[in-house]
């Protein structure tokens, strides 16, 4: 993984200084809140509920185990022993201490780690597919080049006021893991004629209370372009974007008033001024950051697949697991493990220090010391071997984490909702937990196959419900808690956003109607192979509504 | 009826004003002011406070046998924790003190 030079270490050590100071003239009185609230939001410092959160950066979603210790250390020394992993491949504190907090970023600091830019109208943290530099079906590893963006956007003096966040996303592979036509921008790396990089290129995707699907602007930007193309959408964005509503400031909202045409020839134009400037990428560097991401140096297995054969056909639960949560490697022999974070009546999410320490462990002894976080908040063990799967599982299974639900109805994404969030209209983790209890016989899970439920307290679309097969918002009504369903959106592969069905329900009734549609589905389908979401689109939202509330 | 809340300056607490003007974290003390006038009256005198405590609100309340209740989820959510981990927030210390 990428390594801190001296350059970044002192810069972030400066920053926590920096906040170190601020934090006091706060508690001195020097500074209002007024002054203060932009300064701690710049440092992920936000103020919710119950007290201060801190969401910390994960670059990309990319972690090696002594990173992982310490964001267990600070769950147990400045929180209450847990966290919660986001969907945007970030951790957040639910509890920490502001007079703390300095502490906290001094610590994180030590394992090259820090808050920068996870709040605010500037470039948010880039995320990139879990699977990167393991997956079977990658043409270009995108790792590289989230770093070069994220050297690229960090403090970017012009862009740190945009009209609104601005959130990129990339991918390198055939299947879109990182969602990224619902990202302001979305890039998937691709290789040319002669094996050269370039990037399909995705602008105005987005969730929030107008989701729209990203237009694409670029068929393959050559690889030496990609920074002074971004830079060249950022500046029209920065420029016409909205900073008059705050509702229709994101990107997506300029691309869908101005027209895809009319926008891609400003962006043309501008980049065409830029494009042999200072930008420009030299292979040589591109060279030198693809280098922190060198292959794992994985030695051959010849005999790890009949070995698991072995351990798969004596142990069911553990064969259960292989089904579900672990999927092929580049490399022969490996396989890439994702650890669900959604036991049943567990939160979407959360992991306890303790847990955090487990998969730390694992990843060092196991896993080539390479963590990921998915934006489904998972984790994922990139780079096992099959013969060590047994040993992962084992422990696993000890800390807590084995559920083999990765990509079925039980493997809910859900916002923190009303039970943290100040925004929030309603809560969602006890409509995921519900859910997933309702549904927690792993027989009947596995019938119903893949299946994705996103839940989000309030339009803000957090817990990404507008691309959920079955999507759940909470609305409040009359001061009660009630819950809207869209059905059909998918991210990734095919987005598409959901359709809303009609009235919400209440907590009960939601938890009934989803059983319903899923009963409705298992009735309809045409066979074992045909998902929620085929099945959905072959038949249309009629009968689904229908089932929801009954033949009109 | 209203009570006034806000969150610790240092520490982010969930507070609540009590009849003697301290900030405390039961909400079950808090003050409860018959008039919106007062709580106004008594709102901006708080709001200057603003190295103790972040963005007092008013928030509108009833009174249960005795003891202030809020009558929004949200804060009752407040008042007691995350509906979803009762081993944390006030209602931890509540159950505590039960057992
Ligand atoms: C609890 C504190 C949080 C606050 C105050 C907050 C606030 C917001 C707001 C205001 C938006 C709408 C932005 C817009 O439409 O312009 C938004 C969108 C979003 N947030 Fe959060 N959020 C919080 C937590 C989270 C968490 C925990 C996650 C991940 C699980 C998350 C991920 C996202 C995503 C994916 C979107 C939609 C994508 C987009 O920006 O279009 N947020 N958030
Ligand atoms: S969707 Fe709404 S309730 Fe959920 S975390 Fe985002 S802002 Fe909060």
């Amino acid at each position: 993984m990428y390594v801190y030079d001296d350059f970044d270490a002192a810069f972030v050590k400066a920053r926590v200084a920096q906040f170190r100071d601020q934090v006091n003239r706060r508690l001195s009185g020097e500074l209002t809140e007024e002054q203060f609230k932009p300064l701690r939001l710049m440092n992920g410092v936000y103020l919710q509920l119950h007290g201060y959160m801190l969401r910390v950066a994960i670059p990309y979603g990319v972690l090696n185990s002594a990173q992982m210790r310490m964001l267990a250390h600070v769950a147990r020394r400045y929180d209450r022993g847990y966290g919660h992993f986001t969907t945007r491949q970030n951790i957040q504190y639910n509890w920490p201490k502001l007079v703390e907090i300095p502490d906290l970023l001094d610590d994180l600091a030590r394992v090259e780690m820090h808050a920068i830019q996870t709040s605010g109208n500037c470039i948010r943290n880039t995320t990139a597919d879990p699977f990167a530099g393991a997956a079977a079906d990658e043409f270009v590893d995108p790792r590289p080049y989230a770093e070069i963006i994220r050297q690229w956007s960090s403090l970017h003096p012009e862009f740190s006021f945009l009209p609104r966040k601005f959130k990129v996303a990339i991918t390198g592979a055939t299947v879109d893991r990182a969602a990224i036509k619902v990202h302001d921008i979305g890039l998937k790396a691709l290789r040319g004629a002669d094996g050269e990089v370039g990037f399909e290129v995705f602008v105005g995707g987005g969730q929030g209370r107008t989701p729209m699907i990203a237009k694409k602007v670029r068929d393959f930007l050559p690889e030496e372009d990609l920074l002074s193309y971004l830079e060249a959408i950022l500046r029209v964005y920065n420029l016409h974007g909205r900073r008059d509503n705050k509702y229709k400031a994101r990107i997506k909202i300029l691309v869908h008033e101005t027209g895809t045409e009319e926008l891609k020839a400003e962006i043309e134009a501008e980049w065409e001024r830029i494009r042999e400037g200072a930008l420009k990428l030299p292979k040589a560097d591109v060279a030198r950051i693809a280098a922190f991401f060198a292959p794992a140096g994985l030695a051959e297995r010849p005999d790890a697949a009949s070995k698991l054969a072995t351990e798969r056909a004596s142990d069911a639960g553990f064969d259960a697991w292989v089904s579900r949560n672990v999927v092929a490697h580049k490399v022969e022999g490996y396989g890439i493990a994702t650890i669900s974070l959604k036991a049943v009546g567990e939160i979407p999410g959360d992991a306890s220090a303790e847990q955090m320490e487990a998969v730390a462990d694992l990843a060092e002894r196991f896993g080539h010391d390479d963590i990921r976080v998915t934006h489904e908040q998972n984790l994922v063990l990139p780079h096992v071997g099959l013969d060590d799967l047994k040993a992962v599982y084992d422990a696993l299974v000890e800390a807590g984490l084995a559920s083999a639900n990765a990509g079925l109805i039980s493997d809910i994404i859900a916002c923190p909702g009303l039970d943290y969030c100040a925004l929030a209209n309603t809560r969602s983790i006890p409509i995921a937990t519900r859910i997933a209890e309702r549904f927690a016989d792993a027989e009947r899970q596995r019938l119903i196959g893949d299946m994705k439920i996103k839940i989000s307290g309030c339009i803000n679309a957090c817990g990404h419900h507008h691309v959920g097969h079955i999507g759940i918002l909470g609305v409040e009504k009359k001061g009660q808690e009630f819950y809207q369903i869209t059905l059909g959106g998918s991210a990734g592969d095919e987005t598409s956003i959901g359709a809303v069905a009609g009235r919400g329900f209440s907590e009960d009734a939601v938890i009934d109607a989803v059983e319903g549609l899923v009963d409705f589905y298992l009735t309809e389908r045409r066979d074992a192979g045909e998902t929620f979401l085929q099945t959905y689109r072959r038949l249309g939202p009629e009968p689904f509504k229908g089932v929801l509330y009954g033949a009109q | 009826m209203k009570s006034i809340t806000a969150n610790r300056l240092k520490d982010g607490e969930a507070v609540w004003l009590d009849a003697r003007g301290a900030w405390v974290t039961d909400a079950r003390r808090a003050a409860v002011f018959r008039s919106d006038d007062e709580a106004a009256a008594m709102l901006e005198t708080v709001s200057r406070q603003a190295d103790v405590v972040v963005e007092p609100y008013a928030i509108d309340v009833t009174v249960e046998a005795g003891t202030m209740v809020p009558v929004r989820l949200r804060e009752r959510i407040r008042a007691r924790g995350p509906t979803v981990r009762t081993d944390l927030g006030p209602q931890a210390a509540l159950a505590a003190v039960a057992a």
